[in-house]
């Protein structure tokens, strides 16, 4: 186990490290220029310049990226702005704010949302799905597996404002989407989040019905389930210990790629409630040409993906004997 | 006479499909008696699992239809409800199938999957199942049991792993043992293995079983009568000797005419049954064995295509021919094409 994590840890590494330098790369093809969108209205060559020597960007592309590298790991004292400790991703273009600092401000924000949102889709989802394998092929079954087909064809940007126009706006049962910090108040938390939990869970749990409904059906098909049945098992137990032991696997490997994804940054979902987190900051960093804060979120993203897909494998361990850590 | 232990009447099991419906077992009686072995022989799709299956009631309801009676000592089975058909699974009758890799569960040890049916059926706890799950391993010949029985199904070999079905089926000591071809999944030696701790554990319990499989070879050595199946419905019946030293349908003919034997020239090729085993989902009118028949026009007026022979209750065929002419033919025709064979096997 410990080999294993080694093994992933370093191989995350190395991952990371390469898509840093494809980011650097394309962050310079963009026919932008992040000095020129800082210079304002009285903008003069000299000005200009000045900007560029400042930023770095008027060294070699290779020197920058050491620069980056460099502060990554072991900080730095050299910005302007003030000392800048490891992780350090300089401070942002735009906002003159460290990027380190940013990220964490928001990531509480995606946070709530990511596990909030996670919970409500994996009960709701592996619920339905699983009755409806429990009672294949009568009405129930072919309700949910209805709903889920039509659920799972809508998006975000649709549900979104329909249930904001309906549930807020209109009947003012529940009040506007906010992100009030837990450690505050944990019930304003709650009732800030639930509009977009509920919308968010009810996308992702569509499809988590349609999935744990087919492989339970699949792996009720397998030998060995006709196996303990005919050593006299009841159904339920068969259902729960044997077949549902078997679904896992894919059930597990489709929520760590959601999981990663979404502590990456919902970028649409925080976008239609208007909640600042990753994702948004995401697209910032794009829009102002914001190298520092771009490389930020990449990475930061990019770790919350690797690091779920390690903890998806370590599961595969431990649900299935055959597999084995190396 | 006393009722046999297992006694099938006039069976029907059919399942819908979006083709139409299958007649997978069409009119099928048989009889068994305690202590004693039935080998069940017929192509693939000739119904014989699909009957195995239906008597411990682990066909598909929502596709299936079950027609007929299935009695076990005493109790009728088609109509049994679920929660007693659990009770009777693993308990009186147990069943051991083909491919052991895939019929143990790849997420359990193999000793918690033995152990399970006993705490199930005698309300024994976890430990003592344990114990006796261990004790049966080692009965079915695994050496160091008790470390073996916390190993997974993957760490076992191909032989080892039928040997822990075995004992699976057996914890609950059942009266009616079902091989669902045991060993047709392992190798040469590992099958004879297989054959004979069988045979040792039917003596040792007294166990009846019924024995399918598509090897005549080793039917020959397993049971004491075999049916012989085709397209759903019995075709020939009789102990081993009489089905193999004078085997009465000409689909029997065919079987022993196909096995490959050491002792002939081994530049002859095999003689395959002609044609392939009929739709069930149409199956030919009359005899559903006529259009692959060679000796369909030695029964007058059409009879073959137009009748569909019936299996009398005692050592019988399903074939219109007279008992004179399947006799004749056999000796004259089909003998000495099985280069003296039979007499040996039987």
């Amino acid at each position: 186990m410990l080999r294993f994590l080694l093994r992933r840890s370093l191989g995350a590494v190395v991952i990371l490290f390469l898509l840093s330098i494809v980011a650097f790369l394309l962050f310079f093809g963009m026919p932008r220029d992040p000095a020129l969108l800082m210079c304002g209205k009285t903008c003069t060559p000299a000005n200009l310049e000045n900007l560029h020597h400042v930023l770095g960007l008027d060294k070699s592309i290779p020197e920058q990226y050491g620069i980056f590298l460099h502060n990554l790991v072991l900080g730095s004292d050299g910005f302007a702005q003030g000392p800048c400790p490891a992780p350090c991703f300089g401070y942002s273009y735009h906002t003159n704010e460290q990027v380190w600092g940013t990220l964490m401000d928001r990531l509480p924000i995606t946070v709530s949302l990511t596990l909030g949102g996670a919970v409500c889709f994996l009960v709701i989802g592996l619920g339905t799905g699983l009755i409806a394998a429990w009672k294949r092929g009568t009405l129930v079954d072919k309700t949910f597996t209805a709903g889920a087909m039509v659920i799972s064809s809508m998006q975000i940007y649709f549900l979104g404002p329909l249930a904001l126009a309906v549930l807020v706006y209109q009947t003012h049962l529940f009040e506007k989407p906010a992100y009030h910090e837990f450690t505050a108040d944990p019930a304003t938390w709650f009732t800030g989040l639930i509009i977009p939990w509920v919308v968010l869970s009810t996308i992702f749990a569509s499809q988590y019905t349609r999935m744990a409904r087919s492989s339970m059906i699949e792996q009720l098909q397998e030998e060995h389930v006709r196996t303990a049945r005919a050593k006299g098992m009841s159904r339920r137990y068969v259902f729960f210990r044997y077949a549902w032991r078997g679904s896992l696997i894919p059930i597990v490997t489709i929520f760590g790629i959601d999981l990663g994804s979404l502590l990456g940054g919902a970028i649409i979902t925080e976008y239609t409630f208007g909640l600042p987190g990753l994702g948004r900051l995401a697209v910032e960093s794009v829009f102002f040409s914001d190298l520092p804060l771009l490389l930020g979120v990449m990475l930061f993203s990019a770790t919350m993906i690797l690091l779920c897909n390690i903890v998806v494998d370590a599961a595969y361990a431990y649900i299935d004997p055959r597999v084995r850590l190396a | 006479m006393t009722p046999a232990f297992l006694s099938v009447r006039d069976l029907h099991v059919s399942f819908r499909t979006e083709d139409g419906v299958v007649r997978a077992v069409d009119g099928l009686s048989f009889d068994l008696d305690q202590g004693k072995t039935l080998g069940i022989v017929g192509e693939s799709g000739s119904g014989k699992s699909v009957t195995n299956l239906t008597i411990l009631g682990l066909h598909n309801p929502l596709f299936t239809t079950v027609e007929g009676e299935i009695v076990l000592d005493g109790q009728e089975l088609t109509t049994a409800h679920e929660s007693e058909l659990e009770k009777l699974r693993g308990n009186k009758v147990a069943m051991i199938f083909q491919d052991p890799l895939s019929a143990l569960s790849p997420y359990y040890t193999v000793g918690r999957q033995i152990a399970e049916p006993y705490m199930k059926h005698t309300g024994a706890s976890r430990k003592a199942a344990w114990k006796r799950a261990v004790e049966m391993l080692g009965k079915v010949g695994i050496p160091h049991p008790a470390e073996r029985a916390k190993d997974y199904p993957h760490q076992f070999s191909g032989g080892m792993r039928q040997r822990a079905m075995i004992a699976m089926a057996l914890i609950c000591d059942p009266d009616l043992l079902i091989a669902d071809e045991p060993t047709t999944a392992l190798d040469v030696t590992v099958q004879a293995q297989i054959l004979d701790l069988l045979k040792d554990l039917q003596r040792e319990f007294g166990t009846a079983i019924i024995f399918i499989t598509h090897d005549l070879g080793v039917i020959a050595d397993m049971a004491d009568d075999i049916m012989v199946m085709y397209a759903g419905g019995a075709i020939e019946r009789g102990t081993v000797r009489e089905v193999l030293r004078s085997p009465r349908h000409p689909y029997t003919w065919g079987l022993l005419n196909s096995m490959p034997r050491l002792d002939s020239d081994l530049s002859t090729p095999l003689s395959p049954v002609p044609g392939a085993p009929p739709s069930l989902l149409t199956p030919p009118p009359g005899c559903r064995f006529h259009p692959r028949c060679a000796f369909q026009d030695r029964v007058g007026g059409n009879r073959c295509v137009t009748e569909r022979p019936l299996l009398a209750p005692d050592r019988a065929s399903a074939c219109h021919l007279t008992a004179q002419q399947k006799h004749t033919i056999f000796i004259d025709e089909i003998k000495p094409r099985l280069r003296h064979g039979q007499e040996d096997t039987a």
